[in-house]
């Protein structure tokens, strides 16, 4: 207790306990230290190319040049961001004809990726969602939803989502815990590329589940990091949500531009309230700018800027599209790549869900004492719940990770 | 029906609407005084030459790429942000006890640090510790601590109106009978809104009473180098509180020494006891980040790390700074010199007596609505200026119509 007394005179900050490591960043921590030349990265989800090395687009450099060459002002933004941002990202998700935005009744304003966008929403939804404080996460979902929406003062619950029996979606046990789920609570879908099983509803299921939740008066958060990211075609990636819409769901809708345009440490994203009507969006815009101002006032302009040049100028908006076509679809080639190696092997097991998964993520379906021996035993780092990311895999090393796998499954 | 439609409108930010109000008016010799960033002689934004030069190395520099910063932040900027507070030769960065975060702006900077003191300081989540703010200070600060969770924002005495100087006496006296362990927010130079700055004399006196005390020092630290022109001077404040042996926050910002404002570059500071407790620390910091923001943006924090850390682009900023500076001085000069030559009533030695790009008049809430609706120059109801906005052009025109002001309006 001394000893305690005067480390407390000394510090402030005596009694503050060592943070638990992040798992995910606590992977590529390992890995950096790891010396073996054959080590694969498979934690992060950040896109690698075929050499593995971070990919910066060809439509982000030429639109950098571009606005290097405007010589723009550093003035601060609004509260609520850029303009020309704000209406490019929530064109992007609803459609240029979608109603909704014809008749301005929603409001989007630029956040700090999809994390930020994730927190504000978090934190309009605390403050002024009259329903229960549960948000519904799909058991598993990205570790980060939790901590975010805590902070932000809701509570969290879970809906069955993915069968580890089948690597893929458990339908009957969602559909199942929706329907108990008490009214006007929130629930979470991530509208392509679920983080982390990569297992996403087929449309006639997305269907059965905006039934269930209108009937269940649900108030619907879609988190879409992956638009485009996913198969390859910003439309259909954006699908579920355009549907739900249609169906007359007033939805919050999170998008990040991290993954799709490459622009991770831009910070680049938006949050969407639809709303019943202009007055209610214009009042909703109004208490949004007072949660962001104590936060951080104005969000950061650069990859804003990066991100409206790009979707608004027609030929960088058409590059776009075919370097997003062309990382989804390297990382399905990887997928087939896999299976075949995997195959080639001589495994036994259906490892068809690697192939039925989308976008970046693949559960693989290996137990956690398996994900240690791949680790120990053959230098790849991915995550205990056996999640690896296909973006860190390569036509030069699927044949090793096929090996590995195989060797701790077999 | 819609779950918030009793969602009410929120009043805009002031100082926000005051541009916006300016921006709308048409009359042709209209004076913007509200918001608070640099404007050169011809009443435009200045991106900073050094500014300009760094960015066009970065767009031209292929081996960047975009990729996500560290939680914290970029480390070769928030080393170099925090030398440029605490000084290169400081003894605590040298003993290995100052971490830093990089933060969105100098409100993130803030947010941070007072979340971090809601969840650990004075015991744990211990939302009753007061917050004292200077009376008048930031409008923002009230929110920043208060959306933090802590319910106890307070005013500490600061402005003297009817003297126009410090009223050291009631702040000390605040400072002797304040709850044990309150926070303080000091400004570290430039005391925005008022101008006005303790001498050195008095912020040792300052210092004794909080060090006795046992009082937390959190400094907001907006405009180091704007305030005199020397970055050395305007830390001084800073430097002799840690060489006191304080364990302490000092959030810093970017935003007008760099021009940076809508890159949102800021930096927590944090100096502890030791570097055990500052391993302790820094790491709870990553949990706050995480789920506010996840990473801070890129663009800003290269521009300063590269400036600050090369000796001929740090001599060219240091220019850049005081060519800020001594526009404003002059302004301060040539007004208070108007004034007293159309012998306006009242004394106007606080205008060049103030420093920064502040200065509070005196002028009271019906004055200031004169100048706005019948001279169409706009500044904050409680009679703050930016001197940025004088130029050489519309000087003349300001002295006249604060004359009229203050003459024929009680």
């Amino acid at each position: 207790v001394n000893l305690i007394c005067s480390l407390l005179l000394l510090s402030w900050w005596g009694g503050v306990q060592m943070g638990p490591p992040d798992p995910i960043l606590g992977v590529s921590e390992a890995f950096k230290k790891d010396s073996n030349p054959k080590k694969m990265n498979l934690g992060v989800g950040a896109y690698r190319d075929d050499q593995g090395k971070p990919f910066v687009l060809s439509c982000v450099r030429k639109a950098e040049a571009i606005i290097s060459a405007k010589q723009l002002d550093k003035e601060y933004l609004g509260i609520g961001g850029l303009a020309e941002f704000t209406k490019c990202c929530a064109q992007l998700a609803l459609g240029n004809d979608n109603e909704v935005l014809k008749s301005g009744r929603s409001i989007t304003v630029q956040t700090i990726s999809g994390t930020g966008s994730l927190r504000i929403g978090g934190n309009f939804l605390s403050r002024f969602h009259a329903g229960p404080r549960d948000v519904y996460l799909p058991k598993p979902s990205w570790g980060n939803h939790t901590p975010i929406f805590r902070d932000a003062g809701m509570q969290l619950k879970a809906y069955r989502y993915y069968d580890p029996s089948t690597c893929g979606f458990d339908f009957k046990g969602a559909l199942d815990d929706i329907s108990k789920i008490p009214e006007q609570s929130v629930i979470m879908l991530h509208a392509c590329a679920h983080n982390p099983t990569g297992v996403d509803p087929r449309p006639e299921q997305w269907k059965e589940i905006s039934d269930l939740v209108k009937k269940r008066n649900l108030l619907v958060f879609f988190d879409m990091a992956y638009q485009g990211f996913a198969s390859g075609d910003i439309d259909r990636d954006a699908w579920a949500v355009r549907y739900f819409i249609e169906q007359g769901h007033n939805i919050l809708l999170s998008q990040s531009f991290a993954k799709n345009m490459g622009l991770y440490g831009e910070r680049v994203g938006g949050f969407t309230v639809v709303c019943g009507d202009v007055d209610e969006a214009k009042r909703v815009e109004s208490q949004l700018k007072i949660l962001i101002r104590p936060i951080y006032s104005n969000p950061p302009m650069n990859g804003a800027r990066i991100a409206s040049t790009i979707l608004s100028t027609p030929d960088l908006r058409s590059l776009w599209l075919e370097e997003v076509h062309g990382m989804a679809n390297r990382i399905i080639k990887m997928r087939e790549q896999l299976v075949a190696g995997l195959q080639k092997e001589g495994s036994t097991h259906n490892w068809q869900h690697v192939i039925d998964q989308i976008g970046m993520f693949c559960f693989t379906g290996l137990k956690p004492d398996q994900v240690e021996r791949l680790t120990k035993e053959f230098s790849v780092y991915m995550t205990k719940d056996g999640r690896i990311s296909m973006a860190g895999v390569t036509s030069g090393n699927v044949g090793y990770l096929a090996h590995g796998i195989h060797a701790v499954t077999k | 029906m819609s779950v918030f439609s009793e969602v009410p409108q929120a009043a805009p930010v002031a100082v926000f609407k005051l541009t916006q109000d300016f921006t709308n008016d048409q009359f042709p010799k209209k004076v913007n005084l509200g918001v608070g960033a640099y404007r050169t002689d011809d009443s435009k934004p200045w991106v900073l030459p050094v500014v300009k030069k760094v960015e066009k190395v970065i767009v031209h520099d292929d081996t960047l790429n975009h990729e996500y910063l560290p939680i914290l932040g970029l480390p070769e900027f928030r080393s170099s942000a925090s030398k440029i507070a605490l000084g290169d030769d400081s003894p605590a960065i040298q003993e290995n006890r100052v971490g830093a975060v990089q933060c969105l702006g100098g409100t993130g900077a803030l947010k941070m640090g007072a979340e971090f003191l809601r969840r650990f300081y004075n015991g744990n989540n211990n939302t009753t510790t007061p917050v004292y703010v200077s009376a008048p200070t930031w409008e923002n600060h009230n929110a920043v601590f208060a959306n933090a969770g802590f319910e106890d924002v307070r005013p500490y005495k600061y402005w003297d109106a009817e003297k126009r100087g410090l009223d050291l006496a009631g702040f000390l006296g605040d400072l002797e009978s304040c709850p044990a362990h309150s926070i303080f927010v000091l400004h570290a130079c430039a005391h925005n809104p008022t101008g006005t700055d303790p001498t050195q004399e008095q912020w040792k006196q300052i210092a004794e009473v909080m060090m006795r005390r046992k009082l937390f020092v959190f400094f907001d630290s907006a405009y180091q180098g704007f305030a005199s022109g020397n970055l050395e001077k305007d830390a001084w404040a800073i430097r002799y509180f840690v060489s006191l042996g304080f364990e302490m926050f000092c959030a810093q910002s970017f935003s007008k020494n760099f021009g940076l404002y809508n890159e949102r570059v800021g930096n927590l500071t944090v100096v502890a006891r030791d570097a055990d407790n500052l391993k302790r620390i820094m790491s709870q910091m990553e949990k706050i980040v995480r789920t506010t923001w996840s990473n801070p943006p890129s663009q800003g924090a290269r521009i300063v790390a590269i400036t600050l850390n090369s000796p001929e682009l740090f001599s060219e900023w240091k220019g850049n700074v005081k060519t800020m500076a001594d526009r404003v001085l002059l302004m301060r000069a040539q007004l208070k010199a108007k004034l007293q030559a159309l012998g306006t009533p009242g004394t106007w030695d606080h205008i060049t007596e103030q420093i920064g790009m502040f200065s509070f008049t005196g002028l009271n809430p019906k004055q200031v609505e004169y100048m706005i609706k019948e001279k169409h120059i706009y500044l904050m109801a409680s009679g703050r200026i930016n001197m940025c906005g004088l130029t050489t052009k519309n000087i003349d025109y300001v002295a006249e119509s604060i004359h009229e002001a203050v003459t024929q309006v009680q």
